[in-house]
């Protein structure tokens, strides 16, 4: 309930886009007090981005928070190639990464403690970013390894967990859960896409075969006719192919972003593993220390006596320290979790609004595209 | 082609216009088609069940019609290729559009077939097509004989004579033209129908889509838990939408432009054909003409009988040719006129329902809390 009440009181409001030109990326925020100006624009490059990250998992994820994946540097084992997506010289692939590169700060601008970040804040304010090392592993293979290999990490444990409480557990099983439906949905949508993208073809390919039969055509009025099918068909094409850029970026890429943050999920559920088996080996630890010193007292060795019982001391601290760590990191997990299906059903419903806007629009066109050419196919006489 | 029966005793006992392929029905491996012709006198109705073999008895006892002066100028209305349950790949490209929707093109196809023979001046006093209408019998399955008009069992040799130059700058004209629309016709018709294909595909992929979204509803009391689910439920609808509705348009695509498309594209190669069997015809006066000039006093007689022949037949068939084409050219552009408008038409009420669909999808949305 506590928890609850803290949500809500951030209602921070930072904006951030990121505009085009070329490989460099340029954004702006209007922002809060805590930020030096209301509004500024800054250049950064692709690799300043997943430094950003980079940075931020190193410090955060320890803490239990879900850090907001960055964009992969090439789409890896999710999506079949598709014609242009793919190809960085096209329109659309930098489209699409300008896109992806919003999404991912916005999610990160919109968590309340990563906002608080230093190197957040330097990221969004600072003139230049001295260049990012090592980002090669942030590529989206790199991406998907690191979380697996926290995931053996915790399956090879040799003391089980015993949950008195199963909520991380049920929470855990629903992550995974869902991971996989969101999957298959992002396989259909994929499959959607790609099928209205070879829509585009062949309607322009058609509009094509009826401009020539337009030409060839004799009579004044078919032909005339004919040439307007072949106008109206190369306007759908057109909406085909926002269709399709609707379909992708607003639904595909929307269910790729959430199957990384939930892999990003299962990290914090494995840091919280990780925080307790380090408790545990700390009580093991001490246990041992313990028996030491029992064992030094009966072989009456005093010089190593005192020796031990100021590790004693030390790893008691340990153990109150990592129980701390561990409670905290699981509470932060709890609120985390739940700011996360906040979030989800919200950025949902918002991308299905802006989606069904899209359609509207198009409909509305498409309609008039017919009403105008209903008048010339009657005219034919 | 198209013009109503004058006749003062029409050969034909039924009404050209009104005849109806009914109904297709599977047996085993064949289609049979149930055919309604109103008769002309009295108010009752012809039932008849004939295959596709029946409909092919027809067009060869139309095509054999040798007693008919200029027969060879007539511009026959096209048959569609043979349908078949469970076609092979190749037969359903064949058949194109035909082999869409459950046969129901194909169905219009036969019909309009027997329409325009019906209504046609010189074919309908055919007693073919008396029998084939009105006999309760199926006309009998066996073959008539191959006659010339089979194009396929042409030699490779007859092929040259199809650019033989014509004597005639109208005829010249029309072939040319005919070459050139033919092509582009079924360029166009072609590709109008891999667009089709398409949209199918996507019906299925939004079908699909819609049926996973709704295996994404999530249990459990927590309130954004049931808002993800809702909106999960809503986005299924949505998608459902989207599957009728694609699924709509390429029915209207079917019905409307693809078989007025396709029956264009097949009406022209019927012109071709009836352009070259023209030229052949050309072809063996000015060989009879050479023949006869050059033939030896002994021969000289029958050479001139036979030169005298072929130039009878030719001016019958130039003179049916140029009435048919005149007419054709009519009846093309009132055929892609109307496929145009209820294209059109149909196109436009389909994207005025979507649209509509779309809008309470949206306001439903909003609504949600």
């Amino acid at each position: 309930l506590q928890l609850e009440e803290d949500e809500a009181k951030d209602s921070f409001d930072v904006d951030v886009a990121v505009t085009n030109p070329e490989k460099v990326v340029q954004f702006k925020d209007t922002s809060l007090p805590m930020f030096r100006s209301k509004a500024f624009t800054v250049r950064r490059r692709y690799s300043d981005f997943l430094g950003l990250y980079e940075k931020l998992s190193v410090k955060q994820s320890l803490l239990g928070c879900i850090i907001p994946p960055p964009p992969e540097k090439s789409v890896v084992g999710m999506t079949k190639v598709k014609v242009g997506m793919d190809d960085p010289s096209s329109v659309e692939f930098v489209e699409r990464r300008r896109a992806a590169l919003e999404r991912y700060l916005q999610r990160v601008v919109s968590h309340p403690s990563l906002l608080q970040d230093p190197d957040v804040r330097e990221f969004l304010e600072r003139e230049e970013l001295p260049r990012a090392v090592s980002t090669q592993a942030l590529s989206g293979a790199g991406f998907l390894k690191m979380i697996n290999k926290a995931s053996d990490a915790v399956n090879k444990m040799t003391i089980k967990m015993n949950e008195s409480d199963t909520w991380f557990e049920d929470k855990f099983q629903e992550v995974e859960n869902e991971e996989q439906q969101l999957r298959k949905l992002h396989a259909l949508v994929d499959s959607l896409v790609n099928h209205r993208k070879e829509l585009c073809g062949n309607t322009a390919v058609f509009a094509k075969s009826m401009a020539m039969l337009g030409n060839s055509e004799d009579n004044t009025a078919l032909s005339r006719a004919l040439s307007q099918l072949a106008e109206v068909e190369d306007k759908m094409e057109q909406l085909h192919q926002e269709q399709a850029a609707s379909d992708f970026f607003i639904f595909e890429e929307l269910l790729a972003d959430y199957i990384r943050l939930l892999g990003a999920m299962r990290g914090c559920f494995d840091q919280r593993m990780r925080a307790w088996q380090r408790w545990q080996e700390a009580q093991s630890t001490l246990q041992k220390k313990r028996e030491a010193e029992a064992k030094l007292l009966w072989a009456n060795k005093p010089d190593k006596l005192q020796q031990a019982k100021d590790e004693i001391t030390e790893w008691e601290a340990r153990v109150t320290q990592y129980e701390r760590d561990f409670d905290r990191v699981g509470m932060t997990v709890r609120k985390e979790v739940l700011r996360f299906e906040k979030e989800k059903a919200k950025d949902f419903k918002s991308q299905i609004i802006k989606y069904l806007e899209a359609m509207l629009q198009s409909q509305q066109r498409l309609i008039k595209f017919w009403e105008a050419f209903l008048p010339e196919a009657k005219a034919i006489a | 082609m198209m013009e109503e029966v004058k006749e003062v005793t029409p050969t034909l006992s039924v009404h050209a216009d009104n005849i109806k392929v009914t109904e297709v029905l599977k047996e085993g491996d064949t289609l049979t088609f149930i055919i309604v012709s109103q008769k002309l006198s009295g108010t009752g109705e012809y039932h008849v069940d004939r295959t596709y073999d029946d409909f092919e008895w027809l067009q060869q006892h139309l095509f054999s019609q040798e007693d008919v002066p200029g027969i060879q100028g007539v511009i026959f209305p096209p048959l569609p290729a043979k349908a078949q349950v469970n076609a092979s790949a190749k037969v359903m490209k064949q058949l194109g559009f035909l082999g869409l929707e459950e046969w129901q093109p194909y169905c219009k196809a036969l019909e309009n077939f027997l329409q325009q023979i019906a209504a046609h001046s010189i074919l309908c006093k055919n007693k073919a097509l008396e029998i084939f209408l009105t006999s309760s019998d199926p006309p009998g399955r066996q073959r008539v004989r191959k006659n010339i008009f089979n194009r396929l069992s042409q030699a490779v040799v007859e092929m040259r004579k199809e650019s033989h130059k014509d004597v005639d700058e109208f005829f010249q004209t029309e072939r040319d033209h005919n070459l050139v629309l033919t092509g582009c016709t079924k360029t166009a018709t072609e590709r109008f129908l891999d667009v089709v294909l398409t949209e199918q595909k996507i019906a299925v992929a939004c079908g699909h889509f819609s049926a996973a979204l709704q295996l994404c509803v999530e249990q459990g009391e927590d309130p954004d838990k049931q808002a993800f689910s809702k909106a999960c439920v809503k986005l299924s609808e949505v998608f459902n939408s989207m599957m009728k509705n694609m699924t709509s348009v390429a029915e209207n695509n079917v019905n409307t432009l693809g078989v007025g498309l396709d029956l264009e594209s097949r009406y022209q190669e019927a012109e071709k054909e009836m352009l070259f069997r023209r030229t052949c015809k050309l072809v063996e006066l000015e060989t009879a003409r050479r023949n006869a000039e050059k033939a030896k006093p002994v021969k000289k007689a029958a050479m001139e009988e036979v030169k005298k022949a072929a130039e009878t037949e030719f001016d019958h068939i130039c003179g049916v040719a140029k009435q048919e084409i005149a007419q054709f050219h009519g009846l093309r552009v009132k055929m892609l006129q109307q496929a145009l408008v209820q294209w059109c038409e149909k196109q436009l009420l389909t994207a005025k329902e979507k649209a509509d669909q779309f809008d309470q999808h949206l306001q439903a949305f909003r609504g949600m809390a």
